[in-house]
């Protein structure tokens, strides 16, 4: 009774601390704040797209074709005739969705490369390692080329193809980190215990690696989301008239002189999403990693 | 490799199983060699061979406390892995109760559920992602200790027995401090109903309070529990209160063992001595501190290895090394020379050196 009666105003008051440093969370970064208004503001977009989105976005026009912003076409219109707003406005959902599924992929394939690697030792570790290090030697846009030259066109080739060019960065990082769990004493106190090897990595070894994954996939969405525009704009990645901001940028290109609305608009809707991305990644990485964390 | 004093020595201890408790732990002559390599200029290296453990014979018997003290460097935490399976002997060997202790820990989990340990950093040792609850119940549920619906009832039953209150369990250890988190190491170390509690330097680094808060438990423990207790310590004071076996080491071997009262009120081998009168009293200057420095285990003096710092070393000590060997009733001792063990005070030995 003695002990409750003590620990509860302690308690309320470490609760109400967390949650004042969790306020000013988002009134010490600004920059963060806005960033994140601006990716769900897009998240948004892709959820309701077709609810948003003023016209068709693969519906043609003779009589709208290369108009510059107006008061019916926000955005102008491209050479089809086609509405640019409502062709972001839906390109918004192909961007998040190649973003989000191939991060996702390539972070459960770095996962489990990365803490294989991480755990074996002798001859096949220095195969995993290979693995990772022919991964790691070519740039993900050239690897993800190289994987959609073997794999083919269409949304669901270029998940999987820039999944596979990340895992390389990913494995690399959950390695480093299974490294430094493994030598820990909790893990040797596991061992002592006789708790078998596979159950040992499960609960002791995979919970602390997971965190710092989890801030690598929100730092990694921006990369997998431009390299899967520039597959676009190469004209290798999803096909058309699928409204996607890199394929929209590239149709645009040759107009550029007098119509440079048509590429301009989906470029920087792509600008401001990566810019949007980066920093919410950066600040929840400073924010949850200990390491980059200093004396506040 | 046997010596004259080591018949005298191995029977009248045969004699004592058969008569008295049962050995739990038996080390004979344990041996444990590291290879180091070392740089010699460009492109060369040589391999030399380090002896963190030479010829270490103890015994521990069932319900004991041994206290375990050397230097930091003595071999300390090598003997503590060889006595918990966790590396092999390159030499010698090590057994519980009479089976090696390597092949216990493999043939299943019963060694690990006898021996329970207690790590010097207790907050490395506990998972930071579990909570204490969680932390307290892994044992219980991987030994099989009880049904599955009474674990939180277990686990609060083995908080209380380490003095927490019952809503810790909820807690990261993130969230106690120094004293509370050495408490969960032990409460966990307990959950598997062990036969054998081990601990390395377990109160080392905390208030003075708290240790004598965590000594008391450690000693109630012991009682109540009826548990054998394995203590590593730098600190003779807690040796004293905790344990009634002392154990000095220097240098990879044991030079002196016996009731924890009678070696440190009249130590026999010099080390134990110097030890002794090199722990800080009350307005009391320190009398004599040791000479010099540990040796590097590397290149070892020939003979003794203590005779480099030894105030009382003479020419068979340059010339041969000493194995331990019983002196009197329940002691031994790596001396060629010995202070007398009679019931001399320690004022007397202090006078006795003086006119050395």
């Amino acid at each position: 009774m003695a002990i409750n009666g003590t620990t509860t105003p302690i308690a309320a008051a470490r609760l109400r601390r967390s949650g004042m440093t969790r306020k000013s969370m988002f009134l010490r970064r600004p920059f963060f704040t806005m960033a994140l208004a601006i990716t769900f503001g897009f998240a948004l977009c892709a959820i309701f797209a077709p609810q948003l989105a003023p016209f068709d976005p693969v519906a043609q026009s003779i009589e709208a074709m290369m108009a510059p912003p107006d008061s019916v076409h926000l955005l102008g219109t491209d050479s089809y005739g086609q509405d640019i707003l409502s062709r972001i406005i839906h390109g918004t959902r192909y961007a998040l969705l190649i973003g989000l599924c191939s991060v996702a992929l390539g972070a459960i394939g770095g996962l489990v490369l990365g803490v294989a690697a991480g755990l074996a030792s002798g001859k096949t570790e220095w195969i995993l390692l290979r693995v990772i290090d022919s991964i790691l030697a070519l740039p993900s846009l050239i690897l993800a080329v190289a994987f959609i030259a073997i794999l083919g066109q269409g949304v669901d080739k270029v998940i999987i193809a820039v999944a596979l060019s990340l895992i390389g960065p990913f494995a690399r990082t959950v390695r480093s980190d299974v490294l430094q769990v493994k030598v820990q004493l909790f893990v040797e106190a596991a061992g002592l215990m006789s708790i078998p090897r596979f159950t040992v990595i499960r609960r002791h070894i995979l919970p602390n690696v997971l965190f710092p994954l989890l801030v690598q996939v929100t730092i990694r969405i921006s990369e997998a989301i431009l390299v899967s525009s520039s597959l676009s704009f190469l004209g290798i990645g999803v096909t058309p008239p699928t409204p996607d901001w890199g394929l929209m940028i590239a149709e645009g290109r040759s107009f550029v002189s007098f119509a440079a609305w048509m590429s301009g608009m989906p470029g920087l809707a792509l600008a401001l999403l990566l810019i949007a991305l980066s920093i919410v990644g950066d600040a929840m990485r400073e924010e949850f990693d200990p390491k980059l964390r200093t004396g506040r | 490799m046997l010596e004259p004093g080591m018949d005298a020595m191995i029977d009248p201890a045969n004699e004592r199983v058969a008569t008295e408790r049962e050995a739990l732990f038996e080390l004979l002559d344990v041996e444990k060699v590291y290879e180091v390599t070392k740089s010699e200029g460009f492109l060369k290296r040589s391999r030399r061979k380090l002896a963190a453990l030479d010829g270490v014979r103890l015994r521990i018997d069932q319900g004991a406390s041994m206290a375990l003290v050397g230097e930091s460097g003595s071999g300390k935490s090598t003997l503590l892995r060889v006595l918990l399976g966790l590396t092999e002997p390159t030499q010698g060997l090590a057994l519980y109760r009479g089976r090696s202790v390597n092949q216990m820990r493999d043939a299943g989990p019963d060694f690990a559920r006898d021996v329970a340990m207690v790590y010097q950093d207790a907050r490395g040792s506990l998972n930071p992602r579990m909570t204490v609850g969680q932390l307290i119940a892994e044992p219980l549920r991987h030994f099989g200790i009880c049904p599955e619906a009474e674990i939180p009832q277990r686990t609060n039953a083995l908080l209380a027995r380490v003095g927490l209150a019952a809503d810790v369990a909820a807690r990261y250890p993130a969230a106690m401090s120094g004293g509370q988190i050495r408490r969960v190491a032990i409460a966990r170390a307990l959950a598997s109903n062990p036969t054998v509690l081990v601990a390395d330097e377990a109160v080392s680094g905390l208030d003075v309070s708290t240790q004598a808060q965590l000594l008391n438990l450690l000693r109630k423990l012991q009682k109540d529990m009826g548990l054998t207790l394995i203590f590593i310590t730098h600190d003779l004071g807690v040796a004293s209160y905790l344990c009634e076996e002392i154990a000095i080491m220097y240098l990879g071997r044991i030079v002196e063992t016996g009731p924890t009262q009678a070696v440190l009120d009249n130590p026999a081998h010099p080390y134990s001595k110097a030890l002794r009168h090199s722990a800080p009293e009350f307005f009391e200057p320190i009398s004599d501190p040791l000479p010099g420095e540990i040796p590097s285990p590397l290149d070892l003096p020939p003979g003794c290895r203590f005779s480099g710092r030894c105030t009382v070393a003479q020419s068979d000590c340059l010339a041969n090394d000493p194995a331990l060997t019983r002196q009197g009733q329940d002691r031994a001792v790596a001396c060629y020379h010995p202070f007398a063990m009679s019931n001399i005070s320690p004022e007397g030995i202090k006078e006795r050196h003086v006119t050395f």
